[in-house]
């Protein structure tokens, strides 16, 4: 294809990335090095006949208005943003380190910081969430396998169910069950004989509640990947295995894994991707109070009457910084790859 | 007939037939549970003294003389006109698809037709862009669209939705492109046709499930999406999911908690349609994405 009819072809969908991608990114960088102005201030002198006369600060509107307009982005701060309490913390962080005894000392101080707390839940969801997931789809792949043909349809019908529901939707689905008034709320505080045990009141099983919507919704996504790799399995590398007397065991572990290795990747890479977003299970399980993710806290600043601008797109930047460091292996990878073709 | 030897021994065999039982249980009671609780009393879905109320519906037959009831519907379609939203989250799903399948299709194939260099840059920045959470976008939106009186309407949000799923759509749309032989639109300009026109008439009659697939995955998208239409709608134009959201804070005071539930499972009767439909397509769209990507 020649130059300018690619470029005919591609404008459409390069000019809707470009203005609603690419420059909000931009945008996004410029808000967080700017802060809103401050209102302005006048000293007023206020005479009263026999008492005297007092000076008083008043907020002069008109000028705070016209500074606004003037310039709406607000004034320049540099990175004092990203350095705020709210952010990364620089001052906190070393005092911490300095007060400190030892590294598990640190790490908690750290976790008194809100924007390191929802790194640490991001994180910890991210890394427990895509092996859990790959585990649980790659066993349920290899049980539906072995089904009828009949069964094998009904069961990936059912499977897809929690994969495509909305997030937010699936997310309220379980937390109403698991809620102590629910169905399984009310199963656990017959397991652990402890009538009180509530999610709303416990941080640790919040997370739990949550790393399980986490698998939940996302195991039938492995599952079809996996499912659809094992159709296409070598027949005759098994029929081999089995005459050098490998067990089920064995042939799971030396031909069925090898042979799915690169569906494996591709699910990890996606589910990483995927986890690190994670947002829609916390408005829904409401737990902002035990677990905040970087995106809630995105959306957290975003929300409400006095929109902080500023602070989430610090956030944004933070996290955009996140995803690719996330992602720079993946990108190295295919780089090599693709100067090795070329 | 499957050899002696590859042959499950019993033990095995039960352990599969359990383990697809738990699973299935896993995946589908909560919806089924949902759907059941909808129809009663928040008392009884709800229940402080016995989770069997949910069940049997006590309360709801001391209240209604039934063990069911529509309240929760009623309250949340006419009281709450829920169905404004429900009309909303389907034009945005309609001009989102149309629109991402129509840019997406071109460029989906120019970048599998194009031998050149850039044809890698351009699908690797697709894949950063898709690997950014949609919510570090929005700050930047905030500002210009409050400029030139954009947000809050749909218009904004349709075309702000169609550039975040363009990454996912070209990415699939050109793994599809790839598998037709790219000697049908070069017969086609042998025979006279220009670049479109091979486009138009000779590969998208061949493409249609790739096209149809994507086009599954664009409305999931949309349909699914929280953060973007939560912060980008005004209260009167808002779409199924924030208006959910937007229950949970004023139900939860209100004891009105069963205007959600019902919400919820009317916002899940569309899914599970798609899914009975389009079962095939959607597991064939996953598979496409996992052998190209």
């Amino acid at each position: 294809m020649r130059h300018r009819t690619f470029f005919w072809f591609f404008l459409p969908t390069a000019l809707a990335m470009l203005l609603f991608i690419a420059f909000p990114i931009v945008s996004v960088i410029t808000q967080s090095i700017f802060a809103p102005h401050s209102a302005v201030l006048i000293e007023v002198e206020t005479c009263t006949p026999l008492v005297g006369c007092t000076n008083e600060t008043k907020i002069d509107q008109d000028a705070t208005r016209a500074l606004r307009q003037e310039q709406p982005l607000g004034r320049f701060v540099g990175l004092e943003i990203f350095k705020d309490r709210g952010h990364l913390a620089i001052t906190e962080v070393n005092e911490i380190w300095v007060q400190s005894r030892s590294l598990t000392d640190f790490f908690i101080g750290l976790g008194n910081l809100p924007f390191y707390r929802a790194i640490a839940f991001t994180l910890t969801f991210t890394f427990v969430v895509t092996p859990f997931v790959i585990f649980l789809g790659l066993i349920i792949a290899l049980t539906v396998n072995a089904l009828h043909d009949r069964l094998k349809g009904l069961v990936i019908f059912f499977s897809l169910l929690p994969f495509v529901i909305t997030p937010l939707i699936g997310a309220l689905v379980l937390f109403w069950m698991i809620d102590s008034r629910g169905i399984l709320g009310s199963f656990i505080q017959w397991l652990f004989a402890d009538p009180d045990l509530s999610l709303k009141a416990s941080t640790g099983l919040m997370w739990m509640a949550l790393l399980v919507y986490g698998v939940w919704h996302a195991a039938p996504f492995a599952f079809v990947i996996f499912y659809a790799g094992l159709q296409t399995l070598p027949m005759d590398q098994i029929e081999a295995a089995q005459i050098d007397g490998a067990t089920r065991f064995q042939q799971v572990r030396y031909v069925v894994i090898p042979h799915i290795m690169p569906l494996v990747t591709f699910v990890a890479l996606i589910q990483i991707m995927d986890n690190f977003r994670v947002f829609e299970p916390i408005v829904g399980f409401n737990a902002a109070a035990h677990a905040q993710s970087v995106s809630w806290f995105i959306f957290n600043d975003l929300q409400g009457e006095t929109r902080q601008l500023s602070s989430a797109s610090a956030s944004s930047v933070l996290t955009i910084i996140g995803v690719a460091i996330l992602l720079s292996p993946v990108l190295v990878r295919t780089w090599q790859d693709f100067k090795g073709k070329t | 007939m499957l050899a002696r030897a590859q042959r499950r021994p019993a033990s095995l065999q039960i352990a599969i037939y359990i383990f697809s039982a738990l699973w299935l249980i896993m995946a589908a009671f909560p919806f089924v549970w949902t759907v059941w609780g909808s129809f009663k009393v928040e008392l009884d879905f709800f229940s402080i003294s016995d989770w069997t109320f949910a069940l049997t519906g006590e309360r709801t037959t001391a209240e209604y003389g039934r063990p069911f009831t529509g309240t929760g519907y009623n309250g949340a379609w006419v009281k709450e006109e829920f169905w404004r939203n429900v009309v909303n989250t389907f034009i945005v799903c309609f001009f989102v698809v149309c629109t991402s399948l129509t840019i997406g299709t071109l460029g989906g194939y120019a970048l599998s037709r194009s031998g050149y260099r850039y044809t890698f840059f351009l699908l690797i920045t697709a894949l950063i862009f898709r690997a950014m959470p949609p919510v570090t976008l929005v700050a930047g939106y905030m500002l210009p669209f409050f400029e030139w009186n954009l947000w809050g309407i749909l218009p904004t949000t349709i075309i702000v939705l169609v550039a975040i799923n363009q990454p996912f759509t070209l990415w699939m749309l050109h793994s599809f492109f790839q598998n037709i032989p790219k000697e049908l639109d070069e017969s086609a300009k042998v025979d006279g046709c220009t670049q479109f026109q091979a486009f138009r008439h000779v590969i998208i009659p061949v493409m249609w499930p790739g096209v149809i697939t994507t086009g599954l995955f664009s409305f999931l998208l949309a349909y699914n999406d929280f953060a973007v239409t939560a912060m980008l709608l005004s209260e009167e134009n808002r779409t199924m999911v924030p208006q959910i959201a937007a229950f949970l804070g004023t139900t939860y005071t209100e004891g009105n908690v069963m205007f959600a539930v019902s919400a919820v499972v009317s916002a899940t009767v569309p899914l599970f349609i798609l899914v009975m439909f389009f079962q095939r397509q959607i597991v064939s769209g996953l598979v496409a994405g996992a052998v190209k990507g």
